[in-house]
């Protein structure tokens, strides 16, 4: 007792913690009710719904039954469109697998700044400037097969880690914080690339439009023959395996998930606890670049303004859904890669608009956003009665 | 007013914190409420004083049964409660802090504090408090805000008053008058409610001692019971509480701080050139109130504090100006103030925890890869050479009771060759049993050769462990004295007073008597 405090880390901590970090349960769920909630918008905005409801009480078996087609084709089609529909077999998983492999190194960029305590909103400005640097290697310089690719590889990754770098190195050096700073590093990196695909050394020769020439054949990923999907889904695979080795096996990942955890403790431990938030950075950024590749050298094989589209934002998501772990953000990468991928059959199909997938997407990140909410839906909320414990705990000091 | 508990029992979950606890305390009587850390002394005091429901039992005041919803309610039954942590506003003066929440207003709703410093100055001097109701009460002393808060529960008109912990943060001579002041209290028909751990001030003041161990009562003796009889009721097994190490064989000075100063943010000057040398196979201990510059001190030695001036040098090897890392690489074990802040990643499993400043020295890692067979093994030694309580090394560290945790910090920082053992408030929040395992590891370490510093804001501890002792006051070293210097002595060394003053005030007094 004397003194001693039960000293809770400071609450702003435990709630970053809470939703980067919390119980992969709760994802799940979350998931799960956001696709009811998704399913009904869709049934409700359904027009044999709405003419339905207008005899609702006359014959109501005919509105449940409009209520729960138009619920389910929507999804069956989603479905269809994303992993296997009989007439072109799994073709559409192959595509979900395209589709996915860039959320999932982003995705992975989060989440690796995420376990070492910092909010990396950045992965948007970190891909644009790995695609940018992977791209221009891959369409202005012409190097012989393998090498060629390695190279645009490695450039795209150190474009993400230079721009991800330097927000850890600002935040290390003078206390910026990384939320802001990587907010507007995504704005300098979004006009940065306008304004370098109207130059001479970026824009295709004779186009006026701000695209670039096609990368080298040499440069870009080699695809599997009938589909999109490319050899960068295996660097996808094989960063996911390295962050998890890097968070569980090595010094590196020791050092920051200690200062994520905990920066005073990994301080009294030793750990430089400025370099750790570069390096994290840095590594984040990396990541975030190598999405950047998979856009420019893998699906779209030439670089626009627009190649990082809203990846770095459906990042955050992917991380958050994941719960920052490497194999979780990489099923969440998975998940989101099949709702792009199968949005676009669902409007064809059944008219419902691919909106619907992004409403989804954020109800999802809502509801992972807010634990207690879905806690509290399921009954699964043990809070209350942790509170008071606590709350007994600290009233003395500890008793 | 006589008060009394019957069967009380407080439940979290499945938890119990009380048990069937019978409590009762007589007209003008001051009853303490003795057990370690967790016994569950707080709980039962929430309560009684409402703020929790119980599970099962009766409160009866005056031999009636009440019920209270609320602290509202306990305080209308003439119960106050002084918490360890005071509730006061630091911002408004004692008059304002008094009336807060019961205010008396004047016509219109206007705040009338005159009645309240009125209400203040009686009380004030009916008990010598010596506390003027217009002064802020930030810039009152710990010992006088304490009193404070006192004031507030008797102009509540309470009649029995509920202390918790209220020494913790008190300086001996501080106590010494909070002791006088509970006796007054007490003569003028107040009940108490003292709720301690510190066996030497329970037996000063108390007229019954309950001893709760694990949310139940162990027993009710006088104050006349034998100390240790006390601490094994406590603890539940029977405990020595003195240390009886052998005297020190101090060798050469290899760890000297000389002229040693820090100024902090604010430009104050919170360490004030600062020398002391410890000797191989010597404790030294620093002893001050709490906020005398003593973590600065350290921090300044691990190298986590900025410094202005002076130097550290470890077997002649200036340890100002490394980084942590290598100051650790250097020999030094360290054992920071504040486990939960800085010394455990409390989401780290205890494994981790046991090589968390060792995790990329061998045999934990080779370059970048760290040997995890390694890391169990290690865990498995020191969890069984600490007598850590677990039932498994991948619990995290927040799953341990304080004890527990202490004994990770300790096991990690003592388990490889040291050159130099700093540990700060090394059992602080820690239960009986496991205080007199850790003491004697540091002494142990000792032993061995090594310089040993213990900082502790605990008169006892120091007193336990120092073969020298070094006093800290407002970031200066007031003096280094022998380990046998009185209690009294030191007491007033806390408060200022230079030693050899001290020691002539505690002579004068000696004759005096």
């Amino acid at each position: 007792m004397s003194a001693e405090k039960t000293a809770p880390a400071p609450a702003k901590n435990d709630l970053f913690k809470q939703i980067t970090q919390g119980p992969g349960l709760v994802s799940v769920l979350g998931v799960i009710v956001a696709l009811i909630v998704g399913g009904l918008l869709i049934a409700v905005t359904d027009e044999r719904v709405a003419t339905t409801a207008g005899y609702l009480f006359a014959r109501p078996s005919d509105f449940f039954s409009a209520l729960w087609e138009a619920g389910t084709s929507s999804y069956v089609a989603l479905f269809e469109g994303s992993i296997y529909n009989s007439a072109q077999g799994f073709a559409p998983f192959l595509e979900t697998l395209t589709v996915s492999t860039p959320l999932i190194c982003a995705g992975l960029g989060v989440g690796l700044a995420f376990r070492a305590g910092l909010f990396n909103i950045g992965a948007q400005g970190q891909i644009i400037i790995g695609a940018a640097m992977a791209g221009y290697v891959g369409f202005a310089w012409h190097l012989p097969v393998v090498l060629h690719l390695l190279l645009v590889i490695v450039f795209g990754l150190i474009g993400g880690a230079l721009w991800g770098g330097l927000v850890g190195l600002l935040k290390a050096r003078t206390g910026a914080h990384e939320v802001i700073l990587t907010i507007m590093f995504n704005y300098v990196a979004l006009y940065l690339l306008d304004f370098l695909m109207n130059t001479q050394a970026f824009r295709r020769p004779g186009e006026t439009n701000p695209i670039s020439p096609i990368l080298d054949t040499t440069a870009v990923f080699p695809a599997l023959p009938g589909s999109r999907l490319h050899v960068g889904f295996l660097l996808a695979v094989l960063l996911t395996f390295g962050m998890g080795w890097l968070l569980k096996r090595s010094t590196l990942g020791f050092e920051l998930r200690a200062v994520g955890h905990n920066p005073l403790a990994a301080q009294t431990a030793g750990v430089n606890v400025q370099r750790a938030m570069i390096v994290a950075m840095a590594l984040a950024g990396a990541l975030a670049g190598a999405a950047g590749v998979a856009q420019v050298a893998g699906t779209e094989k030439v670089l626009t303004a627009g190649i990082a589209g809203s990846l770095g934002f459906d990042a955050i998501t992917v991380a958050l859904l994941g719960r920052s772990t490497p194999w979780g953000t990489f099923f969440a990468g998975l998940l989101f890669g099949a709702f792009r991928a199968g949005a676009v059959n669902m409007q064809i199909s059944t008219g419902t608009p691919i909106d619907i997938v992004l409403v989804v997407q954020s109800l999802i990140v809502l509801f992972i956003a807010a634990p207690p909410l879905i806690k509290a839906m399921f009954g699964l909320n043990p809070k209350k009665k942790k509170i008071q414990a606590a709350a007994a705990a600290t009233q003395g000091g500890a008793q | 007013m006589k008060l009394e508990l019957r069967g009380i029992s407080k439940a979290f979950g499945t938890f119990y914190a009380n048990k069937g606890i019978d409590l009762v305390v007589d007209d003008a009587e001051i009853h303490c409420l003795l057990g370690e850390n967790g016994a569950g002394k707080s709980t039962l005091m929430n309560v009684l004083y409402g703020l929790y429901q119980p599970t099962e039992g009766q409160i009866l005041v005056d031999d009636q049964v009440v019920d209270f919803s609320g602290p509202g309610d306990a305080m209308a039954a003439g119960i106050g409660m002084v918490h360890q942590h005071f509730m006061l506003i630091p911002v408004f003066t004692v008059a304002e802090n008094v009336a807060l929440g019961a205010e008396s207003t004047k016509a219109g709703g206007r705040l009338d504090l005159e009645t309240t410093r009125r209400k203040i100055r009686e009380i004030s001097a009916k008990y010598g408090f010596d506390v003027d109701p217009d002064a802020l009460v930030e810039d009152l002393p710990v010992g006088v805000q304490q009193r404070v808060e006192i004031i507030k529960a008797l102009v509540r008109r309470a009649r029995v008053l509920i202390l918790d912990e209220p020494t913790a943060v008190l300086t001996p001579q501080e106590t010494d008058e909070l002791l006088d002041i509970m006796r007054q209290l007490k003569a003028n028909g107040t009940s108490i409610v003292f709720i301690s751990h510190k066996l030497r001030e329970v037996k000063a003041v108390s007229d019954q001692i309950t001893v709760i161990r694990r949310g139940e009562v162990v027993g009710t003796v006088s104050p006349q019971a034998d100390t240790t009889e006390l601490a094994s009721m406590m603890v539940g097994r029977s405990v020595s509480l003195s240390l009886n190490k052998e005297p020190a064989t101090p060798g050469e000075a290899t760890f000297q701080v000389r002229d040693l100063s820090v100024i902090d943010e604010a430009g104050t000057r919170v360490l004030n050139e600062v020398s002391f040398d410890i000797h191989r196979g010597e404790i030294l201990a620093v002893a001050g109130v709490q906020g005398n510059g003593q973590t600065e001190l350290t921090e300044a030695i691990l190298g986590t504090q900025p410094v202005s001036g002076g130097s550290v040098q470890l077997e002649g090897k200036e340890l100002l100006g490394r980084s942590v890392k290598q100051v650790l690489a250097a020999g030094v074990g360290f054992v920071p103030e504040d486990r939960s802040v800085h010394g455990l990643v409390s989401q780290f499993s205890i494994e981790e925890n046991l090589i968390l400043d060792l995790y990329d020295r061998a045999p934990f890692a080779k370059g970048l890869s760290m040997n995890l067979a390694q890391v169990r093994k290690n865990a498995a030694e020191q969890i069984e050479r600490f007598d850590v309580r677990t039932d498994n090394a991948l619990n995290p560290a927040s799953s341990l009771s304080g004890g527990n945790q202490q004994k990770v910090v300790m096991a990690r920082e003592l388990g490889r060759e040291l050159k130099l053992f700093i540990a700060s408030q090394p059992t602080r929040g820690v239960d009986v049993g496991s205080i007199e395992f850790l003491h004697r590891r540091i002494v142990a370490e000792r032993d061995t050769g090594t310089p040993v510093m213990i900082v502790s804001t605990e008169l006892d501890e120091v007193i336990e462990l120092a073969d020298r002792i070094a006093v800290l006051y407002k970031g200066s070293i007031i003096g280094i004295v022998p380990a046998d210097t009185p209690r009294d002595v030191l007491g007033l060394m806390m408060a200022g007073v230079s030693a050899d003053e001290a020691a002539a005030q505690h002579k004068n007094q000696g004759e005096g008597q």
